[in-house]
């Protein structure tokens, strides 16, 4: 393990990278590449909210792009209704995708296992073909923004860099509030439930409304990501509750590194790089980005961040890596590595 | 009326069947082995590509399914030694992803061999004809054919695990590997034949699928989600539960799409009726799971998976 | 220890810093469609068709070197736009051409025309193009979304047929569909059936279609939703019964897969490769030359938009920043297209004929598609009047 104070370098480092990128696109000429890190940042928001419940809760949620969706959709009906305020719009993003983790998470959370992805999944089906049969916003043709969310004498999403840096700015803050949260109380009580329910419940305390709440604030993130990932393409369509949606998501926590969240952003950054550089290439990508998933998963067992970690000693991973089950035969639990201390 | 509700039955039990194949397979493999194989709905592709370029080949609907049948199980069996022994000691979620990469990798493989556009294929014949199941019901005999398969795989699959040794084995492995193991079985061996077994049922389902549905790269996911609701519903682990839970997926499915609009017309508008019926059948069986897993969280026949 | 991230980015930056001056100025044209996945075939007839219409111009479009740029959108709306922000900031097209998908087109046009680049369409025809939201910038070589369902509902209304029953997938494009069809046709619709996107199995839905009894069936399925639809239709027996038209369904891509399965199924649209003129048999033979396939009414489309691009750039002699003049020229539709000569209407969708056509063994053995007749002569989309272009 790292020490914390070269991991903080390392991450300040990466962040300063980031936040010169439209310094360099300006050089070079290419206001392009704002707008590709922009797109990558906000999914990168995305992946940290997914990791904060996959990571550290265990919870392997296959329907996390609905709330990008929920989210989307959110800013796009006010819009479409002439509410263009975006303190309004985003708020209302919040709220709704909350209360959308909310009902979900109140069903789900009870599960675990297997059983929790295919019920994350089934409802993030149910809200795709809901919004496919929903006319009045587009159906599967989708909605344009009319325009941008609105924000008054603060900041004009229009203008490309500004809006780059306010994406930013929301990553950093939500890696932040993150960081905080699972160093906090709630937050080691939800990592000790995923690493040991049985243990957990005997000291006393029941995982479930930890869960749900953990599930309900990662929901309301990822809704974050939904507003501003409209913002960006101007425009919306049930494809962005996609399950296969969920799947990328959770490809770039899984690829960056789970439970460290700021793996989830190495992770998002890495894989829409290699898709843009590779679909260009050749029109069969597909054929090698499945098996560098696969070598990713098998090999890199914690992701990138472990590879930059020096861990990736430990290729393989067996039972006994994780955190023992004394309940025997209880269901093989999902979850990667133990979080960092 | 009642002559349409049988046929709509029938339509359903057949769907069914077909789900049962290929839930039977992926459900084994999980209690036995408790890996969770996302890849499988690639090995239903491989079993449809292989059956219509072998009929194509030799001329003979039966020597061709016959090749193909053994085909897809030798895949199978080449895939478990090659990739998925390493996921067996690893958690679900890598396994999920890994079989993930998988599937994007086999997608992609039979594009560049067969290339992007479906296949051409047809039903033999002898094949192609009507029966009489009941007076009035015309059903199509291929279809009627996949139901009677179908029920035939489910009772040897029955017969294979309680009354044989390689059944008994099974079960015991699916109880206690290690103790099993420490009997002096070979469990790689044993593990590699139910694979083996789940890749061929998949191809099964996949071959028979071929004259029917679209056989293209891709074709694989669409079938695999419902495959998956069926074995959450079942109970993961037991083909009891595989089966029921087929079963009735297959009917929600089919009689809500036949059903639920007309029904839904009676107490709605006309208009709403249009909207919402098709809407809610595309949604019915992610319904029916969430309402069976609120309920009974770990499926209808719940068994239990051992490390 | 490597930066990955950082290596990354400071590599892309490097590579494109690295790119050519525009020194002779090449016509650039950005050419978006579904190259991956199921619709990939799709895509591969529209680049085999763009490549064959740059044969067919000496590979220079008005006189200057060309360079196309394809791009995937996966059949993905965001990707489109992500696609077209690429090639009009990144690669400074002139031209976007392309696009299958309505939704994908209805995010991608506007991006397109308001950056004051041209938006050459070569399938999407979605009505908000043709009506509120036309653009003097944005033309198109194929059609709007309801008129090739108008011309079957007119067919079939002359015809006096009667009793139809209507089935398409529950999405905005089959709606559309439905929706024009009832726009001509005025006679009894037994029943209007929307099927979940993307259903393999139609099993369910043929018993009803036996249970109701109607006289005609009129459908709309696109890609694998056909092949699987007319394959399952022909075996249960109802097809010798109940003949079935249908739009975007029976098509060159699918015919080869499902043959003697949509034998004697009727279609209506604006081209059929047996349309007698020097442009299409030109392009139809070459494409069978070169390809192996009979081209399909996507990749006519495509080529028509290569011609198009050639005739405006050539009638500005090479000056591709005299917009006004390329305009003008396109909207004259002076260029040899494939389903022979056309006029463009004020909201810069063709004002063309449309065929009713028929699926038969053509002279060798094999199924292909013939037209029978003409249904509609210079025929206008239902939306022009929502334009506020004159011209």
């Amino acid at each position: 393990m790292t020490s914390p104070a070269r991991r903080a370098v390392a991450i300040a480092a990466g962040l300063t990278v980031l936040a010169l990128v439209p310094v360099a696109a300006a050089l070079v000429n290419q206001p392009f590449y704002v707008d590709l890190f922009r797109r990558i940042l906000i999914f990168a928001i995305a992946a940290v909210s997914l990791d904060v419940i996959l990571g550290y809760g265990g919870m392997v949620s296959f329907g996390h792009a609905a709330y990008l969706g929920v989210g989307a959709y959110a800013v796009g009906v006010l819009t479409h209704h002439g509410v263009h305020n975006g303190y309004v719009q985003w708020s209302f993003a919040i709220v709704v995708s909350a209360l959308v983790a909310l009902a979900i998470g109140a069903v789900s959370v009870r599960t675990s296992g297997v059983y929790f992805i295919m019920i994350t999944l089934a409802f993030t089906q149910m809200l795709y073909y809901l919004g496919l049969s929903i006319e009045e916003y587009g159906g599967d043709d989708g909605m344009r923004l009319a325009a941008r969310s609105q924000f008054p004498g603060v900041i004009d999403l229009g203008n490309s860099t500004a809006f780059y840096y306010l994406v930013l700015a929301i990553l950093v803050a939500f890696l932040y509030v993150g960081h905080r949260l699972v160093e906090a109380r709630f937050g080691m009580l939800v990592r000790a439930a995923r690493s040991n329910e049985s243990r957990a419940r005997a000291v006393g305390f029941s995982p479930y409304p930890y869960r749900l709440v953990a599930f309900v604030i990662a929901g309301a993130m990822c809704g974050v990501a939904g507003a501003l990932l409209v913002n960006h393409t101007e425009y919306l369509t049930p494809e962005f509750m996609h399950w296969t949606r969920s799947g990328e998501i959770m490809f770039m926590v899984i690829l960056g590194g789970m439970g460290t969240l700021v793996g989830p952003v190495l992770g998002a950054v890495v894989l829409l790089l290699l898709e843009d550089v590779l679909s260009a290439w050749t029109a069969h990508w597909q054929i090698v980005l499945g098996p560098v998933l696969v070598i990713a998963v098998l090999f890199a067992r914690r992701g990138l961040v472990g590879l930059l970690d020096g861990g990736a000693r430990r290729i393989g991973g067996s039972a006994s890596d994780r955190g023992g089950e004394p309940n025997g035969g209880g269901a093989r639990r999902f979850g990667g590595t133990p979080p960092d201390a | 009326m009642i002559l349409l509700v049988l046929e709509q039955t029938l339509n359903g039990l057949q769907l069914g069947v077909m789900l049962f194949l290929m839930a039977a397979g992926l459900t084994l493999v999980f209690g036995i082995m408790n890996l969770v194989n996302l890849a499988h709905g690639s090995l239903y592709m491989v079993g449809a590509y292989l059956a219509t370029t072998f009929v194509l080949w030799t001329g003979s609907y039966v020597l061709g399914v016959g090749l193909a049948l053994i085909g897809t199980l030798l895949v199978g069996v080449a895939v478990e030694v090659i990739a998925l022994r390493t996921l067996y000691e690893r958690d679900h979620l890598d396994q999920v992803l890994a079989t993930f990469g998988l599937i994007l990798f086999f997608n992609e493989l039979i594009a560049v061999l067969w290339g992007r556009a479906a296949l051409y294929t047809r039903l033999p014949g002898w094949l192609s004809g009507h029966v009489q199941v009941l007076p009035g019901v015309r059903y199509p005999l291929y279809r009627a054919l996949i139901i009677a398969v179908g029920l035939l795989v489910a009772a040897l699959l029955w017969a294979l695990v309680t009354r044989t040794r390689l059944g008994m084995l099974i079960r015991a492995g699916a109880s206690n590997r290690t103790m099993v193991a420490a009997l002096g079985v070979n469990v790689r061996l044993l593990f590699t034949v139910v694979f083996g077994i789940g890749a061929a049922l998949a191809g099964l389902a996949g071959l028979m699928a071929g004259p029917i549905y679209a056989v293209q790269p891709g074709m694989g996911e669409q079938i695999l989600i419902q495959v998956f609701v069926v074995i959450v519903i079942g109970g993961i682990g037991s083909i009891r539960g595989a089966l029921v839970g087929a079963i009735v997926v297959g009917m929600v499915d089919t009689l809500g799409r036949a059903f639920l609009k007309p029904m839904l017309a009676t107490v709605l508008s006309p208009s709403a009726a249009d909207t919402a019926g098709p809407a809610i059948a595309s949604m019915s069986i992610y319904l029916l799971m969430a309402a069976v897993l609120a309920v009974r969280p770990q499926g209808l026949f719940p068994t239990e998976a051992r490390p | 220890m490597r930066r990955i991230n950082s290596v990354i980015a400071l590599a892309s930056l490097l590579a494109l810093a690295a790119g050519p001056a525009l020194a002779a100025d090449p016509v650039k044209i950005g050419f978006i469609t579904s190259l991956s996945g199921p619709a990939g075939i799709i895509g591969e007839h529209m680049k085999n068709s763009v490549e064959l219409a740059l044969d067919h111009l000496g590979r220079k479009v008005g006189g200057l070197d060309v360079e196309v740029i394809y791009g995937d959108d996966q059949r993905k709306p965001d990707v489109g736009k992500q696609l077209a922000d690429e090639m009009l900031k990144k690669h400074r097209v002139h031209f976007v051409s392309g696009i299958i998908w309505s939704n994908v087109m209805l995010a991608v046009a506007p991006t397109v025309t308001q950056a004051g680049t041209f938006m050459i369409g070569t399938n999407a025809g979605p009505h908000e193009l043709a009506g509120k939201m036309c653009h003097e910038l944005f033309f198109t070589t194929s059609w709007q979304n309801d008129e090739t369902p108008e011309a079957m509902g007119k067919y079939m209304q002359d015809q006096k047929l009667t009793d139809v029953y209507a089935m398409a997938p529950n999405y905005a494009a089959g709606k559309d569909m439905i929706a024009g069809f009832k726009r001509s046709f005025k006679g009894k619709i037994v029943d209007e059936v929307y099927t979940k996107l993307g259903q393999q199995d139609y099993q369910a839905e043929i018993s009803q279609i036996r249970a109701k009894n109607p006289k005609v069936v009129f459908v709309f399925y696109p890609g694998d939703m056909g092949i699987q639809f007319l394959k399952q239709y022909a075996q249960s027996g109802l097809r010798e019964q109940i003949p079935l038209y249908s739009v975007y369904t029976v098509d060159e891509i699918s015919l080869p897969v499902v043959k003697e399965a949509a034998l004697g199924n009727w279609e209506t649209r604006y081209w059929s490769p047996d349309l007698k003129n020097d442009a299409n048999q030109r392009y139809v033979a070459d494409y069978r030359k070169k390809f192996g396939k009979t081209p399909s009414f996507y990749g006519a489309q495509s080529y028509d938009g290569i011609l198009l691009i050639d005739s405006a750039v050539r009638a500005v002699k090479g000056d591709l920043s005299n917009k006004k003049g390329m305009i003008a020229a396109m909207r004259k539709a002076d260029y040899k297209s494939t389903r022979g000569p056309y006029t463009y209407n004020v909201n810069h969708f063709p004002i063309q004929n449309f065929y009713l056509l028929r699926a038969v063994k053509g002279a060798g053995g094999e199924e292909e598609m013939q037209i029978q007749k003409t249904v509609f002569e210079n025929h206008k989309d239902a939306y022009y009047t929502e334009c506020g272009m004159k011209w």
